[in-house]
């Protein structure tokens, strides 16, 4: 009698529906498709490209003398006391001050002239000053300064009336702090009052130097004893449309000044005029002067003591090429869940792993990490490498923190992971690749076209920035749009509708929709 | 030709997703050209606005959903083996692309046309009421000025050209996917990276040979001396690159294996 024999059994052991199982089953769906790992790869390629081609640009030449060699350099742009790059240009009446005291003066007229047609390429002043028009500029400002010396970007507190803005007390580039409204004439003058309590300045407003309002006080960390303090005027340029990329026109303030008060320990000694950054900004229209006669002053200045705008190079300038990558990784994003589909293999997929909402888990956790980290390895090299070819090639690069430049670079790259996602969300929901590539194309990629070819207008792009997943590119903004400098803060030029992490955090908020009515459909629907 | 044309007439008309592609398209040009239009005042904007191009911005999205209805036409067909069935019917497979092109480019002609004249109603509609009236010297929409005629018309012209664009890299490239990935790279690629090269005549040259800003251009009406190609010149090179991608379409479907 023989022995029965023993039914068969695999040696193999048995298979596991582990989730690492299932990440290994993604992963080696999508490297082994050749096609898909040479468009990744190229993408990443082009993003560096990209950042080399849009960077190699000669901003300006300078020559030292006749023999010597030309050389690329941008104009000369100071930094403010906490770093951030500042124009600092006015006509300073001036006379050194220790120790705490205060400074009165009143002001009866605020006029200028506004340069009719700015030419950039004459850049000799008697052709500017030839064409100018009576005018003056909302941020013409004029008033009291205390400031810790006569070199640009240093510390100051500022007391003015201005064109249009009324009286404002401004301190340290970035702050301003509004008083009462109305401009100045002969008729309705105005008394400022500055006053300085160690670290404290404190401004003070009257309309007839008997009945004082206060308007705000500043604190400037580390003031020295020995401040630069007395009369200012400046007047920043105008840029006469708001949208077109125009070469913003010089102008110019006059103010006349009177009843010129020191109280405390400060006192009178001879006033002395100086023009500060005379000729490093541009466009100005004069350098400035005063004259003083009896107890009247009458100073002119042009310029701005603002945050600085226009004048140099963002890291988003560097990656170009992130669009490119884009419609790289969403085709990518939507065909990793639609191939499957066309080719029936989602039936395997989901037999081999019926719980369907750690199928697609698994799918979003490959690709985000196979797109990110490419992403991020093209953008590591791209920045730094663009940022070098804008300093050798002369362009001036905003100063921008180690912590903002690694948001701008990570970001980025998490900005291809989020966008491969969606796709690979919308393909899932419209399981037509087309229909889903296009659908966040429309979404992230045509806004910025819109905005960059200037089809819409601003206030339309701008809802376009706030509310479609295209917010997300604020990630990349490194600039603050600023209102007391007059500008035109579009995001062609770097000024996103939303904070960075605002912005992020819509396109976020997409994702996680599309995610969301992914795992329902794909439950709920026959594969 | 005629029974080529036929099938290929049914074949569009007996599934449900071109006509909602071309309800979408309709829609969806005029909700970005209401939403310009609505974002546009006579108060805040530059001198001269040029209302027809404003008008006319929802071509930018439109023609994005145009491009999917060029690359299905040929892409499904390759993604669910239709194309076998198709091409032992007709064995001529330039009258399988011609007949594809005349049908998807007259449907895209109706479409378009319903879409560019939604659009200027809606900016006849809304402009004045944002201050773009006679008495600051704008003068009401109408296709009978000529360079507005020339835009609407134009316009139209764009999306047929773009649907031929579409379908002829989709007979190129077989997949729907990739097919409609470079169609949309072509278009809006281009102007982003013209505006960081770093030369001004390159910039110049790519707007002339980009696909998109090259064929808008048909859409501008004022201050015509500042583009960078003329408005029919710029068709033009829309024209060329669909003619080229039809070709090369062409080509593939003849000389490989369906």
């Amino acid at each position: 009698m023989s022995e029965t024999p023993a039914p068969y059994r695999s040696e193999l052991p048995a298979g596991r529906d582990g989730f690492a199982q299932l990440l290994r089953a993604e992963w080696t769906k999508l490297h082994t498709v050749r096609g898909w790992m040479v468009a990744l790869v190229a993408a990443g390629l082009l993003i560096v490209l990209m950042a080399a081609v849009a960077t190699f640009h000669q901003q300006t030449s300078v020559q030292a003398g006749p023999d010597s060699p030309v050389v690329a350099a941008h104009p000369f742009v100071p930094h403010g006391p906490s770093g951030e790059a500042v124009t600092d240009s006015f006509y300073f009446v001036h006379q050194a001050l220790v120790g705490d005291g205060s400074i009165t003066v009143r002001v009866s007229s605020l006029t200028g002239d506004i340069a009719q047609t700015y030419n950039s390429h004459s850049t000799s002043q008697g052709e500017q000053l030839a064409s100018t028009r009576p005018g003056l500029v909302p941020w013409a400002k004029a008033g009291l300064i205390v400031k810790q010396g006569t070199t640009q970007g240093s510390p100051y507190a500022a007391l003015m009336v201005t064109g249009s803005h009324g009286v404002r007390l401004q301190y340290n580039y970035t702050h301003d702090i509004a008083g009462s409204p109305g401009a100045v004439s002969a008729a309705s003058p105005r008394w400022l009052r500055l006053s300085r309590s160690g670290d404290l300045l404190t401004g003070s407003e009257s309309s007839d130097g008997r009945h004082w309002t206060r308007v705000g006080s500043a604190r400037l960390a580390g003031l020295s004893e020995t401040v630069q303090a007395g009369l200012f005027v400046t007047s920043p340029a105008t840029r006469p449309s708001t949208q077109a990329f125009s070469s913003p026109s010089g102008s110019s303030a006059s103010a006349v000044f009177d009843h010129v008060g020191l109280e405390g320990q400060w006192s009178k000694r001879a006033w002395s005029g100086v023009a500060v950054g005379a000729g490093t900004v541009t466009p100005t229209l004069t350098s400035g002067s005063y004259q003083q006669s009896g107890g009247i002053f009458a100073v002119s200045g042009s310029g701005d003591i603002a945050p600085a705008v226009d004048v140099g190079s963002t890291p988003a300038d560097t990656l170009a090429g992130l669009f490119v990558g884009l419609i790289v990784v969403i085709v990518l994003g939507a065909l990793f869940m639609t191939a499957e589909y066309r080719r029936g293999l989602i039936r395997t997929t989901l037999a081999a792993s019926p719980r369907r909402g750690r199928v697609l888990a698994a799918k979003v956790l490959v690709l985000s990490s196979v797109t990110f980290a490419v992403g991020l390895v093209a953008t590591t090299i791209a920045v730094p490498l663009g940022e070098h070819l804008l300093r050798v090639n002369g362009n001036y690069l905003y100063p921008v923190g180690v912590l903002s430049e690694v948001r701008v670079v990570a970001g980025t790259a998490a900005l291809l992971a989020l966008a491969a996602i969606l796709a690979l969300a919308l393909g899932t929901v419209l399981r037509r690749s087309a229909g889903a590539i296009v659908a966040v194309i429309a979404a992230i990629v045509l806004p910025n076209v819109l905005v960059i070819t200037a089809a819409l207008p601003l206030a339309a792009s701008q809802w376009l920035l706030r509310l479609t997943p295209a917010a997300g590119l604020a990630i990349q903004q490194t600039l603050t749009a600023y209102p007391q400098v007059d500008y035109a803060y579009s995001p062609a030029r770097g000024y996103f509708p939303l904070a960075p992490w605002a912005g992020f955090a819509v396109l976020c908020a997409y994702a996680a929709l599309a995610l969301g009515l992914a795992v329902v459909l794909l439950r709920r629907r026959d594969a | 030709m005629r029974p080529a044309l036929h099938a290929e007439w049914t074949k569009l008309r007996t599934v449900a997703g071109p006509s909602w592609l071309l309800l979408a398209t309709v829609a969806l040009t005029v909700a970005l050209s209401a939403l310009a239009l609505a974002g546009e005042s006579y108060a805040n904007a530059d001198a001269g606005v040029d209302l027809p191009k404003l008008s006319l911005t929802g071509i930018y999205l439109g023609q994005a959903i145009v491009a999917i209805l060029g690359v299905v036409v040929i892409g499904s067909e390759y993604g669910f083996g239709m194309i076998r069935i198709t091409l032992a019917a007709v064995p001529r497979r330039w009258t399988v692309l011609a007949a594809k092109a005349v049908v998807v480019g007259g449907l895209v002609l109706a479409t378009g046309t319903i879409a560019v004249l939604a659009c200027l109603l809606a900016g006849r509609l809304i402009l004045p009421g944002h201050g773009f009236t006679a008495a600051h010297d704008y003068a009401l929409l109408s296709l009978a000025h000529g360079s507005t005629l020339r835009a609407a018309a134009g316009s139209v012209l764009y999306l047929v050209l773009i649907a031929l664009l579409s379908l002829g890299v989709a007979a190129a490239v077989r997949s729907s996917a990739a097919a409609i990935g470079i169609v949309l790279g072509l278009l809006y690629l281009f102007p982003i990276i013209a505006a960081v090269v770093p030369y001004p005549h390159w910039q110049r040259h790519l707007q002339q040979l980009a696909p998109m800003t090259a064929g808008l251009a048909i859409e501008v009406t004022t201050n015509l001396r500042s583009l960078p190609i003329g408005p029919w010149a710029g068709l033009g090179v829309l024209a060329a690159w669909s003619t080229a991608a039809l070709l090369v379409g062409g080509l593939v479907l003849r000389l490989r294996d369906g």
